[in-house]
């Protein structure tokens, strides 16, 4: 039990390795196997994503910034759904934690470097090969994917455009990847931390990352199980879910959402722990409540497990399944409930100040929180009928990973940046990308609910006129944000060029052996482990 | 005159205030039947007990945010645990959800009892349409989308019920049970009308069961709420109710119609008159996919403009209109539409476009073909 650490110890000398820095030229991100490399090469990797996939809703936003068809025609505005939805899911939120989890991990732990390099640098580049061909897919004869993200049968498999087999193989590719990165993540925690580092005084990202790791393995096979059925349903003759040979296309859902509840927390529980390092650094006060913050996100790990039929109230299950799933799902209001007032406790009577990442964090408790409380409404099976695939839903999942899982990773950049570059970015900007992307964020999805609970369906790509007001003022905001995002790198490159040099503990109130290294981190790090007391 | 310029001012002010209240509409109607009441009534009991705690956990952080700033001066406490605060609030949460719970399962348990419906209305989904069948009645008909082409594409100015009309709505009774038996022919389709709280999948290979009573005469709007393709934005539902006799007198002209359809089938029909009932048949059945120039979308949906098919042996086209094409969106349509339908759309489909092969299929025909299929 120590959520206080004293991280006194003697400071390593890095020169020993100094001979044999990062090789040069392209060979260098090619084969490197340092989690460093790697780690920037994720987070750039989840970057161009983001930027992809958030070109795509912009395309969407265009053709809803007015009722009628203007822009792109339904079979088009279909596959921009679908692959915003996958783009970013599996593009931009999940590499960035993965990223994160590189590059912080082994600083935080005081390990040399990821446990399973090789595996990591191969983990990596199975991902621009994947979405490589995902993405090709729209240049396709029939076009890309055109299903929904969650892609439920027979609509994307005796009704679907030729590319799917690419769609699947694509997903294998994500899956493979996804659950490499996990082993290597569980292998580095269990069996790299310095010596005195229990697991009881690791840091919150270290915890919540091997929760996300043991829910990555358990349901990226599932995954795996619902594309490889679709495959054999395609091109192998079988009916898994065909009525028409005796399949049952209610089955995949049950293994979609088996996969695909999971899936939400994966994008989740890491955004946690990362917040849960920066409020208390910002709140110059230790985190409230170290355990129960441990025990909360172990306890939403194991619900999540339990609670996939809530995405399907509507597909006719039964009484007491319907009672038993939505009793299930009300009950992870209680651990969320949990790590939300202990951030509260936490800064409270503190010494706050705000800065870009402290912005970011607080933004994200209270953006998530109101994502939150729309995902109890939708809990309540009769009300989710009204709910169910509307935009209100659109607006709860947006709620939860825009300011969630999206915040929270710009919280952990502007956090961490000032030790990956040894510069301080431009605090001014970042603070004006803070309130321009959380303005943009609020214009765009707030009115979603509005829409939502008017009765205006999701995945439509022209609508009542009674929803057009909303519709424009969603697209302004969602323009702006997007924009927004540009500055964002424009701010990293500047951080990356130059600026205030960083000393080992840019923030006075920061706790970790990441903060003991010197700024910008070295090549390599910690090959004689710390000493925690 | 008077009459009629008040009855213009009621209608525009009608407008004006429908207007008005629609465009900006944040919540939830409470609808027309007991249920959509029992659940408006729930989302508002969750909403509030939401408010409550997002004001009691936001102006405690708000509070925090203001006063306990370094720029204030003030000095950082150092407490970090205490299990009673934790045990607290794990045990209030849980309390809350429980008072939740409780009319929620209630509302649900009333939901799922479509006992002693006394009408029964199975509906089956389309890629993109709705059917109604009138279960022991003889009345069954497809529902589409109204709104004119025009109007999607910009070149007409849009009605206020755009894209929520259709040709021939679901006619109900007022204030009876009825019981809908969804399902779908294709892929999966969802039907919902807000105003009754009814949302359910239709699924192929599944019956699922819902019902409704609705106590006011009216026109009730809804939509396809789950992905079905490409013109999954372009499925309305429309519930008509009327009065018991009302409903009653309608019934029996449907019979009427389906009597003289049936009729219909065994009369002599010309090329011209095919030609003319097939091309309204194709815009309706045929056209959303083949489009209306016969080009189609390939290579999802084929053109049947000059296709082998279209010009080819009339028996293959029959075949394929019959019995579609599995594996593909070729939806088999001999059991959707009748003998007088296919005969008239594949009369249409081979002299248009410049397929002009100038033969013609008679409903005798597509019916002596179905019969030696059996």
């Amino acid at each position: 039990m120590g959520s206080v650490i004293d991280y006194s110890q003697k400071r390593p000398t890095y020169a020993g390795h100094a001979d044999h820095g990062p090789a040069k030229g392209l060979m260098r991100w090619v084969l490197t196997t340092n989690h460093k490399d790697i780690g920037s090469m994720y987070l750039w990797f989840s970057f161009a994503m983001f930027l992809l996939g958030g070109s795509m809703a912009m395309v969407i936003r265009a053709e809803l910034f007015q009722p009628g068809l203007q822009i792109v025609q339904p079979e088009f505005f279909n596959q921009m759904t679908t692959m915003h939805g996958l783009i970013m899911v599996f593009g931009a939120v999940m590499p960035a934690f993965v990223g994160l989890a590189n590059w912080m991990i082994p600083l935080m732990i005081g390990a040399p470097d990821m446990a399973l390099p090789r595996m990591n640098n191969f983990s990596f580049w199975l991902l621009p090969a994947a979405f490589g061909m995902l993405v090709s897919t729209l240049f396709s004869e029939g076009g890309g994917p055109n299903f929904g993200w969650t892609f439920y049968a027979p609509l994307s498999t005796t009704y679907a455009p030729e590319s799917v087999t690419f769609f699947i193989f694509a997903v294998h590719l994500m899956g493979i990847s996804s659950i490499m990165g996990a082993i290597n993540i569980i292998a580095t925690i269990l069996n790299l931390r310095a010596p005195g580092m229990t697991l009881m005084k690791m840091p919150l990202f270290v915890w919540t990352w091997l929760i996300t790791a043991f829910l990555l393995i358990a349901v990226m096979p599932v995954l795996a199980g619902v594309v490889t059925m679709m495959l054999m349903d395609i091109h192998f003759g079988t009916s898994f879910f065909s009525a028409a040979g005796g399949g049952d296309p209610v089955l995949f859902q049950h293994v979609f959402w088996f996969f695909g509840h999971p899936e939400v927390y994966i994008m989740i529980l890491p955004a946690f722990g990362a917040v849960s390092s920066i409020i208390p650094a910002f709140a110059r006060k230790p985190l409230f409540g170290y355990t129960s913050m441990v025990y909360a996100t172990a306890s939403i790990a194991f619900l999540s497990f339990i609670v996939w039929a809530h995405h399907m109230f509507t597909v006719g299950i039964p009484l007491t399944g319907e009672l038993f799933f939505m009793y299930a799902t009300m009950l992870i209001a209680v651990p969320t409930g949990v790590k939300v007032f202990n951030w509260v406790s936490t800064m409270w009577r503190g010494s706050m100040s705000f800065e870009a990442p402290m912005l970011f964090a607080v933004a994200f408790v209270i953006l998530f929180t109101i994502g939150g409380f729309s995902g109890l409404m939708l809990a309540i099976a009769p009300a989710d009928f009204q709910y169910h695939d509307t935009y209100f839903v659109v607006a709860h999942f947006h709620y939860v990973l825009v300011p969630g899982a999206i915040f929270g990773i710009f919280a952990s950049a502007y956090y961490w940046l000032p030790k990956w570059t040894g510069h301080m970015y431009d605090e001014t900007l970042a603070k004006l990308h803070f309130w321009m992307s959380f303005v943009g964020m609020n214009l765009a999805f707030f009115p979603m609910h509005f829409v939502g609970l008017a009765g205006m369906p999701r995945r439509i790509p022209d609508y009542n006129l009674q929803f057009a007001d909303f519709n424009m003022l969603s697209s302004i905001g969602a323009f702006s944000f997007g924009a927004t995002q540009l500055l964002f790198l424009f701010i990293v490159i500047k951080c990356i060029r130059g600026g205030k040099p960083a000393g080992d503990k840019p923030w006075d109130g920061a706790e970790g052996l990441e903060w003991t290294l010197p700024s910008p981190a070295p090549y390599h790090t910690f090959q004689t482990p710390p000493e925690i007391n | 005159m008077t009459r009629y310029s008040s009855a213009w001012t009621g209608l525009l002010l009608w407008v004006v205030c429908a207007q008005a209240q629609a465009a900006w509409t944040v919540n939830m109607a409470p609808g027309a039947t007991e249920v959509s009441r029992s659940v408006f009534d729930l989302h508002m009991t969750i909403f509030w007990i939401c408010v409550v705690i997002g004001v009691v956990v936001f102006g405690v952080m708000f509070w925090s945010m203001l006063i306990h700033r370094r720029s204030t001066g003030q000095q950082p406490a150092h407490f970090h645990e205490s299990t009673t605060v934790e045990i607290l609030w794990t045990i209030v949460p849980l309390v809350i959800l429980v008072v939740m719970a409780i009319p929620a399962t209630k509302t649900l348990i009333d939901i799922y009892d479509s006992s002693e419906a006394e009408l029964d209305i199975q509906v089956t989904g389309y890629q993109w349409k709705w059917h109604y069948k009138y279960l022991g009645q003889d009345v069954a008909f497809f529902s589409n989308l109204a709104t004119p082409q025009k109007q999607i594409h910009n070149q007409a100015a849009k009605g206020e019920h755009y894209l929520l009309e259709v040709d021939q709505p679901l006619v109900l009774p007022q204030g009876t049970k009825v019981r809908l038996l969804v399902t779908s022919a294709d892929v999966i389709h969802s039907w919902w009308v807000p105003a009754l709280a009814v949302k359910k999948d239709a699924i192929p290979g599944f019956v699922n069961e819902s019902w409704t009573r609705i106590d006011e005469p009216g026109l009730y709007r809804g939509q396809c709420t789950e992905l079905c393709g490409k013109d999954h934005g372009f499925m309305p539902v429309v519930v008509e109710v009327k009065s018991k006799e009302g409903f009653a007198t309608w019934l029996a002209e449907r019979k009427q119609v389906a009597l003289a359809e049936q009729e219909l089938s065994s009369k002599a029909w010309t090329l011209d008159e095919l030609l003319a009932r097939g091309e309204k048949a194709y815009l309706s059945n045929c056209a959303a996919c083949h489009q209306p120039t016969g080009q189609g979308l390939p290579p999802m949906f084929p053109p049947l403009k000059g296709s082998p098919i279209a010009t080819g042996p009339l028996a293959g086209h029959l075949g394929i209109v019959v019995n579609g094409k599995p594996g593909t969106a070729m939806a088999a349509f001999g059991k959707q539409l009748s003998d007088v339908d296919i005969a008239a759309i594949i009369t249409y489909e081979r002299n248009a476009w410049g397929n002009a092969l100038g033969d013609m299929l008679t409903p005798q025909a597509v019916r002596a073909f179905k019969q030696a299929q059996e």
